[in-house]
């Protein structure tokens, strides 16, 4: 196995549990980003500040990183053509199947969703099969 | 305290610890994603732990949720209705997951990293964007569409 780091990622993921507990416990609301993000950039129903303080909250954190950790934000390995394709199938897919790692596979998998357990497993599989595609043609474009 | 000020602190400060979490986790770096959806190769499973540990605390928050009718500081909870595992959900899914093992950026991640100033990352989450606006575009056009279909009305035939 490869650059291993259980426990790192075990204490992140408690910090990300924490997090969305917060938000359910007391805004009463799911810490989905796919969601919050496109609400506040399409102006969906419901409330606007929440949605943008969260987002701000995101920022500032990787803004702290950058100056106290600038090793835990390291850019992708792939081209700007790749990248940008990649964003629009994340923008599309996240819309449409109405959510994305935090809203499916944390909020709604922690609150045992049938619907979060389909697209969990749903965008697991096809995640693990492009990246196993993209490594038998080639690697990195 | 106020429970609008106090709505506004916890969106916020969870924000803020989300974005932690997600730094320590390792999932803003894209080739540790990409290790971990690499199940083939070179397989990384710490990403395992970060879902692991996120979920094991936040089923607790769900099962306070069900003894309460409301949240501390609004007067409702907002938790999706739907309950139909349709095309739109697959289809949707299995788009997100080509995008994310193609860049290895989810939404949250991509986000924080934001501010580390990476353009090839300014472009991917502008792309998101377009994406998500696109689709929700479309889908009210479409949606508009079929109910045009379904209420128009019929012309008498001359037959």
């Amino acid at each position: 196995m490869h650059n291993f780091t259980p426990g790192s990622a075990l204490l992140g993921g408690v910090l990300i549990g924490v997090a969305a507990s917060l938000l359910l416990v007391g805004n009463g609301r799911i810490a989905g980003i796919s969601g919050i993000v496109s609400g506040l950039l399409l102006g969906d129903r419901g409330q606007f500040a929440g949605r943008a303080l969260f987002v701000l909250g995101l920022l500032a954190a990787g803004f702290a990183a950058t100056r106290l950790a600038p090793g835990s934000i390291a850019s992708s390995p792939r081209s700007l053509p790749t990248l940008i394709i990649a964003g629009l199938f994340v923008g599309a897919g996240t819309r449409l199947g109405n959510g994305c790692t935090s809203g499916h596979g944390v909020c709604g998998l922690s609150r045992f969703s049938a619907r979060a357990l389909v697209a969990t497993i749903t965008f697991m599989l096809t995640a693990m099969l492009t990246v196993r595609v993209f490594t038998l043609l080639g690697g990195v474009p | 305290m106020n429970s609008r000020l106090a709505q506004r602190l916890t969106a916020l400060l969870s924000g803020g610890l989300f974005g932690v979490g997600l730094l320590v986790s390792g999932m803003t770096q894209p080739q540790k994603v990409i290790d971990f959806l690499d199940v083939f190769g070179q397989f990384d499973a710490s990403l395992m732990f970060v879902m692991g540990g996120a979920i094991g605390v936040h089923v607790f928050a769900y099962r306070w949720q069900k003894h309460r009718t409301q949240p501390l500081f609004d007067r409702q909870f907002y938790l999706p209705a739907r309950t139909v595992i349709d095309s739109k959900l697959v289809l949707g899914a299995s788009l997100f997951g080509v995008g994310w093992g193609l860049g290895g950026y989810c939404p949250g991640p991509a986000v924080v990293s934001l501010p580390a100033g990476n353009v090839t990352l300014f472009a991917f989450v502008f792309a998101m964007l377009a994406g998500m606006f696109i689709t929700a575009k479309l889908e009210t056009l479409l949606s508009q569409r079929k109910q045009q279909l379904l209420v128009a009305p019929h012309e008498p035939s001359e037959s």
